[in-house]
């Protein structure tokens, strides 16, 4: 039996691309050192949609998945990096304890979220996941295992932070949880008729501790819902029960066929979606898993786009460019008539570390199915994009060029500076890492 | 707090099986050889359900400390499951005994010894249970599993007898026939995956069907019609195949 002989294929949630890969799990921290003779990129949950954890040699982190210690005072918790953001809510929501940040899937590990820095509907608040870790351990690429932080070895906690996984394998990581009185979110729903208006809508809300917004992309004009949270306060969740809502799970048990989703389907969808809410505002109390995690209900859902999978497209642009610049984006994708099941639009704030996706400004992410036309498409988009001085978010991104990249990201140079100093064999590496020269 | 004794807590199927009790309120013993390694564990079961949890120095071909090891338990547990598994090499035990005894001393001699002190105390005390984690290779011996299957075989008829002899007691006995499993213990293996239980799924299938009273259960469940077939070809058939 040889380990190294065996590969599977793997491919992250877009299903794209898929590869022959060797996995090699993280069990302990004495044998993980051995594993770094070759190439290996870390791997949690596989929910970053394209290649950033996809390469010949893989690591899964999922067995590294405990619990280390919980300082009821503070709302440290120490857990390995192989946790899951979801064991966190399930277990501390009952407590009181909510993540200061979560992406829109609970389904990703702790290790994952500080590698790619991933923000929330929170982010114009509360900066994005790397900013509520205190501090980590992180093995480097000649095994040794360093504890970091902002004031201890400052530098490789900065590189590690949004670093990829391209710096060291995060081993733990000490994360602060914060206090909420309730499992519930107040919620209002707002409509939007075109993007100028949910721009503005955006500007009225800062005060709101979340926000993000669903356009209609082939409406033309960028007719919009925003939806806008605060946790409830006991008051306001008086008489609902205690133990939280309970949500419906669904399931897409196997791929549709590649032509269930069309533009007719498509407008229908989003028709349907915005006639659901009333005029003006509405109000709501509803349970925290359907607020942050409304996709989680349907397991496999990256399944309705077919077994050729998908493409995420998320892009921030500078607040000044981001009207004119994410206007022609959608332009170009309703003349194109591809449609997006999903388009999604948030106002960001500063990004924090080297590689860190945000900057202050508006990010749009746009679902395309894989089709032969796409990619030619989405090279015209990455011109746009570039030209209104944004940037495409790496967890995301499964076919960028290193060009893109390069004028995208001004710190692209210093990360492989940093890069270079603490990993010079370049022992991680993915995908992504190869086809960006990262 | 009512208490479980997990025998080869480090296995990928015992850690989940762990879980799965102290998510339902029980205090869990983990126990295993270098039992150090398993306070992490340990910490995570506390925090995470809310429940105690401690680590027990196990060696299981250390027979005479069994006894002893179990009389050290307080409180005295519920429920003991038995997930032990050293596939070890085929290959090297046609050769060497040594490889060979340690196979049939982990899979059957040492879960005989250690559940033989379990089932004096469930059986005097009228309550309890025990499942224990046997193999699909334990149901018709073949050339690549010869050994393993052997001891797993013997392993299978304990815990059937086990059953016979507690059921009048009130302790229930519970056989876990795993077919494939994706864990360390097969790391290295290529093995199909719609036949290849994550240790997760098996621990939901084991837990469910304690939940259910039921005496035997194969995880995937696809496996108990496999070997029904297995089991029944003949065997001037079956000795001239390479399954």
């Amino acid at each position: 039996m040889n380990a190294a002989a065996v590969k599977k294929r793997i491919a992250n949630w877009g299903n794209y691309p898929v590869v022959e890969a060797e996995v090699a799990r993280l069990e302990t921290e004495e044998r993980l050192a051995g594993l770094l003779s070759r190439p290996m990129i870390a791997r949690g949950m596989g929910r970053c949609y394209g290649d950033a954890s996809l390469g010949e040699r893989v690591l899964s982190t999922l067995p590294h998945d405990r619990f280390l210690s919980f300082d009821e005072g503070t709302g440290d918790l120490e857990c390995q990096a192989g946790t899951v953001l979801g064991t966190i809510v399930e277990t501390f929501v009952p407590r009181g304890w909510f993540l200061p940040v979560t992406p829109g899937t609970r389904f990703v590990t702790v290790g994952g979220a500080i590698s790619a820095d991933v923000h929330g509907k929170n982010h114009h608040i509360d900066g994005s996941f790397c900013r509520h870790v205190r501090s980590l351990r992180v093995m480097t690429a000649d095994g040794g295992i360093v504890n970091c932080s902002q004031n201890e070895n400052a530098e490789l906690f900065d590189t590690v932070c949004g670093g990829m996984g391209l710096a060291g394998i995060i081993l733990s990581a000490v994360i602060r949880l914060k206090k909420v009185e309730t499992p519930y979110v107040r919620q209002e729903t707002v409509k939007a008729k075109d993007l100028g208006e949910v721009m503005d809508l955006f500007e009225r809300s800062a005060d709101w501790p979340y926000s993000v917004a669903w356009i209609d992309c082939l409406s033309g004009s960028g007719r919009a819902l925003m939806i806008r949270g605060a946790h409830a306060t006991r008051e306001e969740a008086l008489g609902l029960p205690v133990s939280g809502a309970k949500t419906p799970s669904l399931n897409v048990p196997f791929f549709l066929p590649s032509f269930a989703l069309n533009g007719v389907s498509v407008k229908l969808f989003n028709a349907l979606y915005y006639a659901k809410a009333r005029r003006g505002v509405t109000t709501a109390i509803t349970g925290y898993e359907s607020f942050f995690y409304p996709l989680d209900g349907v397991q496999n859902w990256n399944r309705i786009y077919g077994r050729r999978g998908f493409v995420q497209y998320q892009l921030v642009l500078p607040k000044e460019q981001s009207r004119a610049g994410i206007a022609a984006v959608l332009k170009r994708v309703a003349d194109a008539g591809q449609g997006s099941f999903l388009a999604v639009l948030k106002l960001l704030g500063k990004g924090e570390h080297l590689l860190s996706f945000p900057m202050e400004g508006y990010t749009l992410a746009l679902d395309f199915p894989i089709t032969k036309n796409l990619f030619g498409l989405l090279d015209e988009l990455d011109a746009i994009v570039l030209r209104h001085g944004g940037r495409l978010y790496l967890a995301k991104d499964a076919r960028m060029n290193a060009g893109t990249f390069n004028k995208g990201y001004a710190n692209a140079d210093a990360f492989r500076a940093r890069k270079a100093k603490f990993d010079p064999r370049g022992v991680f590496q993915s995908l992504q890492s190869k086809r960006l020269h990262i | 707090m009512k208490y479980v004794l997990i025998i080869g807590a480090r296995s990928d199927l015992g850690r989940e099986i762990a879980r799965l009790f102290a998510g339902n309120g029980f205090g869990v013993y983990l126990a295993a050889r270098q039992s150090a390694g398993l306070a992490a564990e340990c910490e995570h079961l506390k925090i995470r359900y809310g429940v105690q949890a401690k680590t027990v120095e196990c060696d299981l071909r250390d027979f005479s400390s069994h006894a002893p090891l179990y009389g050290s338990l307080h409180p005295k547990p519920e429920g003991a499951v038995c997930v032990v598994g050293y596939l070890g090499s085929e290959d090297k035990a046609k050769t060497d005994f040594t490889e060979a005894r340690q196979i049939m001393e982990t899979n059957f001699v040492g879960c005989v010894s250690i559940l033989n002190a379990v089932a004096e105390d469930f059986e005097k005390r009228g309550e309890g249970f025990i499942i224990g984690v046997s193999s699909v290779a334990g149901d018709r011996g073949r050339r690549k599993t010869c050994i393993y299957g052997s001891a797993k075989a013997g392993f299978t008829a304990y815990l059937s007898g086990l059953r016979n002899r507690l059921h009048r007691h009130g302790v229930r006995v519970l056989t876990v026939k795993p077919g494939w499993m994706d864990t360390k213990m097969t790391e290295g293996m290529n093995l199909p995956p719609l036949f290849t239980a994550q240790p997760e799924d098996a621990a939901r299938d084991v837990f469910r069907a304690w939940q259910k009273g039921k005496d035997v259960v194969y995880t995937k469940w696809m496996w108990r019609y496999i070997m029904w077939v297995i089991v029944h070809i003949p065997e001037r058939i079956f000795k001239k195949m390479d399954l």
